[in-house]
């Protein structure tokens, strides 16, 4: 078994990456806190041979619906949080309208974008994690795909990003 | 059904790109700093260390709830040193400063000199029996001042132990804290040293300068 300090140094970047897609920039440092969290609670108990990045991941899958319900249960209606994160002391939040497109996208296709496509898991590990087939997986991620191209082209073309 | 993850054709591959820009350092460190605060609180924290320089090198520096475990030199490969606290101890190890502040303070004041005994909580886990007898008495031997191998074993009671002394003071988890290098041959040419002979020269003659 490895120190938890060289997980942390290997999965740090994807875990945040898939935080980012699945709660968006605002709450994924929350997110990625709480995932690192409860895996180093677990991490004795993680056999050996065990797949450490899809574990994470699945830990992180966790995490954000207890975000996303807590947020639900807090929202204040007409306020939709800005995008764009010009928060200071958050200087690589980068790439604001990538990660406002992923936010945009439903939910399946969120998932199965950040789940296959950002983390690498395979289909049947994430129709495993997010339900129903991997091919409704597959299909959810490459409509996902199709659909942030789409956005970004869109940006790209009326000057908003450069 | 295409199962892995096929090349994606050029504008996707941008895309997974874009996607996949490391997070900078700053982002990370602050992730790290809040990740270290919330498992000393939740109490999870079992192996805090940090690296610190210092006249003899980089030193680590290895703390448990229970006070500092190692000290270990750059000589002994500090990614070997963690392996064997994952191992021995727990494999919650994480890269934690605060929690060995106190200990960085203290070696500091003691490399130039302001310090010459050290006041820090000690976890002996990392030794036994009699090995970790002889540690024990090492913070004994005053700063500044030497014992033979023989003169150890006489006083902690086995006269005839002279090469287990020796080998208690190379296996010493806490180096520099605990003073085996104070343990000098009976001819007083140094002995061996954990850290190299080097090291137990520049910290003998720090001592004695002092």
């Amino acid at each position: 078994m490895k120190p938890f300090e060289q997980v942390v140094t290997e999965h740090a970047d994807t875990v945040l990456r898939v935080c980012r897609a699945v709660v968006g920039v605002h709450d994924a440092d929350d997110a990625w806190s709480e995932t690192f969290l409860a895996a180093m609670r677990a991490y004795p108990d993680l056999p050996e041979d065990a797949n450490v990045e899809a574990w994470l991941v699945t830990i992180a899958h966790r995490k954000a619906i207890d975000i996303t319900r807590a947020r639900a249960r807090h929202a204040i209606p007409v306020d939709e949080l800005p995008d764009r994160p010009s928060t200071t002391g958050r200087p690589d939040a980068a790439d604001p309208d990538l990660w406002s497109a992923v936010k945009a996208l439903p939910a399946k296709q969120r998932q199965a974008v950040a789940y296959h496509h950002f983390a690498g898991l395979p289909f049947r590990d994430v129709a495993g994690l997010v339900g129903g087939t991997p091919e409704a997986v597959r299909r959810a991620a490459s409509d996902g795909i199709k659909a942030l191209r789409t956005t970004l082209a869109d940006t790209h073309s009326k000057g908003v990003s450069p | 059904m295409n199962d892995t993850i096929g090349a994606p054709d050029d504008e996707t591959a941008a895309l997974l790109a874009r996607a996949a820009v490391p997070a900078g350092a700053e982002t990370l460190s602050r992730l790290h700093g809040r990740l270290e605060e919330a498992a000393a609180r939740e109490g999870i924290l079992d192996v805090a260390y940090t690296t610190i320089d210092s006249p003899v090198g980089r030193l680590l520096l290895a703390s448990t709830e229970q006070g500092l475990v190692r000290v270990a030199y750059a000589i002994e490969d500090h990614d070997k040193v963690l392996d064997t606290l994952t191992t021995r101890l727990s494999p919650r190890v994480l890269r934690a400063p605060r929690r060995l502040d106190e200990a960085a303070r203290e070696l500091d004041q003691y490399f130039n000199g302001s310090r010459k005994t050290f006041d820090l909580p000690l976890d002996m886990a990392l030794s036994k029996g009699f090995r970790q007898l002889v540690q024990r008495h090492l913070p004994g031997i005053g700063y500044g001042h030497t014992q033979s191998y023989a003169e150890v074993a006489r006083l902690v009671g086995n006269p005839k132990a002279v090469r287990a002394v020796g080998s208690a003071c190379a296996t010493n988890p806490l180096p520099v804290v605990v003073p085996c290098h104070r343990v000098l041959r009976s001819d007083g040419t140094l002995g061996g040293y954990a850290g190299g002979a080097d090291a137990k020269s520049i910290l003998l003659n720090l001592e004695a300068a002092g």
